[in-house]
């Protein structure tokens, strides 16, 4: 029984592994989201395979269990395959994503499959459903705590500020939220559709506590998360600046792939590029 | 899949939601007080092609269906035609209330689309799919709703939705589907076609359940049974006419939908037949569940939505009304 995941070996190994996992996956269902998905990599790899979320795989619904709320639900294939790469299900059902009588939604269904603790692919909604945990917690006299990965383009959404004032309203210093700002939505660059800035401002504004980090740093993002929570009773966030796409190199410079698969021709060059650690010549 | 291929028609080239994009731009070149308000979603439900060509009279409200619902709103009070554009399950799932306030009860001149209809978005999965738009909008009772059925009918649809006014709701859906009708149909709000005479059985069908009707139709005359088909096209006002017609003259009816039965297009018709002329009806649509991701043909089947199953309802409400005698 693990309560502590340990870092087991070398930390951006895992994150390659989980990379190519998004690729086969979105490949062989030929739809999904694997620019939103490798987008967040590191954070999830922080998480879940850097010693901070508290977890039984084998007991995935421990009472006691850190929790992580996926709130854009369509980076649901990084979702399975750190679930699958923790030891929730077998690694062979990332290959049945999207397919008919599969538990492998598109987007993550909650309790459809071991880990997966919320249905989001709605944006906006995760944020709350965390801090219900967070006051379920309180209620059930349990000292988990609470991550919910949010998207940019997401916190467009009204319901994200609701909740970012009642968390502070109700001192829920075991929230942490980390915004995976990779400067991209759908059908745009942040900045040109709606833009956020200045975010961090927001955010403190709303009682939270803010920090910022490079969000493809594994090392980095576990130790801003160990400094959370700055006070007991305030919310935290941790601004990740990332890149939508990450590690493929034709991916990270055309937001248009946003909800695409890769076709099997350029997964075979992105494989290569992931193997490799860059562009291929 | 090929729908309407049974049938005889041609394979369908362009996905209905492309469809749209291009009546819309029709609209909104023939129109300047045509404007388009997108949830960031414009490259899925297609408006972005007005926002290629008239960017001033687009815009991405983002990723925040009531605020969009509520923008729309005011700029149709302000004497502007919006084209309020999202998936449906988003719009109304989200801005519900907005819709239901700012538009429907205020009676005001806004065009909502909902996209991705029904089930056969597949792969994205019950999340995003929109199986619930003909209850939530039969549920405002100001909104005038049509389901297009083919690319000729959805730029009719998108025209008269325009021209009208009031609020109106418009179902895209992602498939391409077959040419049904041609350069002489004819299309009003409140007016469903007749697509294929019979008068063995009445089938109602609307939205990508008409190729699929029409398919169940060419198997149900190798047997000896002859459909009359009807696409239903404007599911608020329905056509009390047509449809008291083919109970009449048929005395057997199927409806077909692409949606939940509990508060669907079928129960709307079967409380039009049982007033007016009650026969044996028998009722095709998505049972008290949720789906799953897939590919759409899979879905179909698995969720009793095939050209099958609308035979197997046919013969059985055929059956019904001979033992009636
Ligand atoms: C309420 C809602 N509206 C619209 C969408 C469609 N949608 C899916 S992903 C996406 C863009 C998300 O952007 P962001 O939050 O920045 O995530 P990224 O993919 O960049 O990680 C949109 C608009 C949705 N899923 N939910
Ligand atoms: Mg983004």
């Amino acid at each position: 029984m693990i309560d502590t995941a340990t870092a087991t070996g070398d930390l951006s190994e895992v994150a390659r592994q989980l990379r190519l996992d998004i690729l086969d996956s979105t490949t062989k269902a030929g739809s999904g989201h694997p620019s939103s998905s490798w987008s967040a990599v590191e954070i999830c790899t922080a998480l879940y395979f850097g010693g901070v979320l508290r977890y039984r795989a084998d007991e995935p619904w421990w009472p006691a269990r850190d929790r992580f709320i996926m709130s854009k639900g369509h980076a649901a294939p990084l979702l399975y395959a750190v679930l699958a790469r923790a030891g929730y299900f077998d690694r062979e059902l990332l290959w049945t994503l999207r397919q008919i009588d599969s538990p492998v939604q598109g987007h993550p269904i909650h309790g459809l499959l071991p880990g997966v603790e919320a249905t989001t692919g709605s944006l906006g909604q995760g944020l709350s459903l965390g801090i219900g945990h967070v006051l379920g917690g309180r209620l059930n006299g349990l000292a988990y705590r609470v991550y919910v990965l949010l998207g940019d383009g997401e916190c467009e959404a009204g319901q994200i500020w609701e909740a970012a004032m009642a968390a502070a309203h109700f001192g829920a210093g075991n929230l942490t939220a980390i915004l995976d700002y990779n400067k991209f939505q759908e059908t745009g660059p942040i900045a040109r559709e709606m833009g956020l800035e200045p975010l961090a401002d927001k955010w403190h504004s709303f009682g939270w506590h803010v920090d910022e980090v490079d969000g493809h740093d594994i090392g980095a993002i576990i130790a801003k998360l160990r400094t959370f929570p700055a006070r007991p009773d305030q919310p935290s966030i941790l601004i990740a600046h990332t890149v939508k796409g990450k590690g493929v190199s034709f991916v990270e410079t055309d937001f248009t792939w946003h909800g695409r698969a890769l076709p099997p021709a350029l997964a075979e060059r992105a494989r290569a590029e992931l193997l490799q650690g860059g562009p291929v010549a | 899949m090929q729908l309407g291929s049974k049938a005889g028609y041609a394979p369908a080239t362009m996905p209905l939601r492309n469809v749209f994009g291009e009546a819309l731009l029709d609209v909104a070149t023939d129109n300047p007080r045509v404007v388009v308000l997108d949830g960031d979603l414009g490259n899925s439900t297609m408006a972005e092609t007005v926002r290629k060509a008239y960017p001033e009279r687009f815009f991405n409200l983002g990723i925040a269906e009531s605020n969009l619902v509520g923008v729309g709103a005011g700029l149709a009070a302000c004497g502007l035609i919006p084209w309020i554009t999202s998936f449906s399950s988003f719009l109304l799932c989200n801005a519900y209330d907005q819709i239901r306030l700012a538009i429907a009860l205020s009676n005001i001149n806004a065009k909502v689309l909902g996209s991705h209809g029904g089930i056969t978005l597949g792969k994205d999965g019950p999340t995003q799919m929109g199986i619930e738009d003909f209850a939530l909008v039969g549920g405002l009772p100001t909104f005038t709703m049509l389901v297009p059925s083919d690319p000729v009918s959805m730029r009719a649809l998108v025209k008269l939705a325009t021209d009208h006014v009031g609020p109106v709701w418009l179902r895209s859906s992602r498939l391409p589907l077959p040419v049904i009708y041609d350069e002489e149909s004819t299309f009003k709000i409140g007016q469903a076609n007749i697509v294929r005479q019979g008068d063995d059985v009445a089938i109602i069908a609307c939205g990508i359940m008409t190729a699929i009707a029409l398919d169940a139709a060419a198997d149900l005359a190798a047997e000896g049974i002859e459909a009359r088909v009807i696409d239903l096209l404007s599911l608020r006002p329905l056509d009390v006419d047509t449809i008291v017609a083919a109970a009449r003259d048929t005395g057997a009816v199927v409806t077909a939908e692409e949606h939940l039965l509990t508060g669907g297009m079928g129960s709307n018709v079967a409380r039009v037949i049982a007033q007016h002329h009650p026969v044996p009806m028998r009722f095709v649509g998505l049972a008290d569940t949720y789906t799953e991701s897939a590919d759409p043909a899979d879905l179909l089947v698995k969720y009793h939505l095939t050209a099958d199953d609308i035979a197997a309802a046919a013969r059985d409400a055929v059956a019904a009304k001979r033992a009636q005698g």
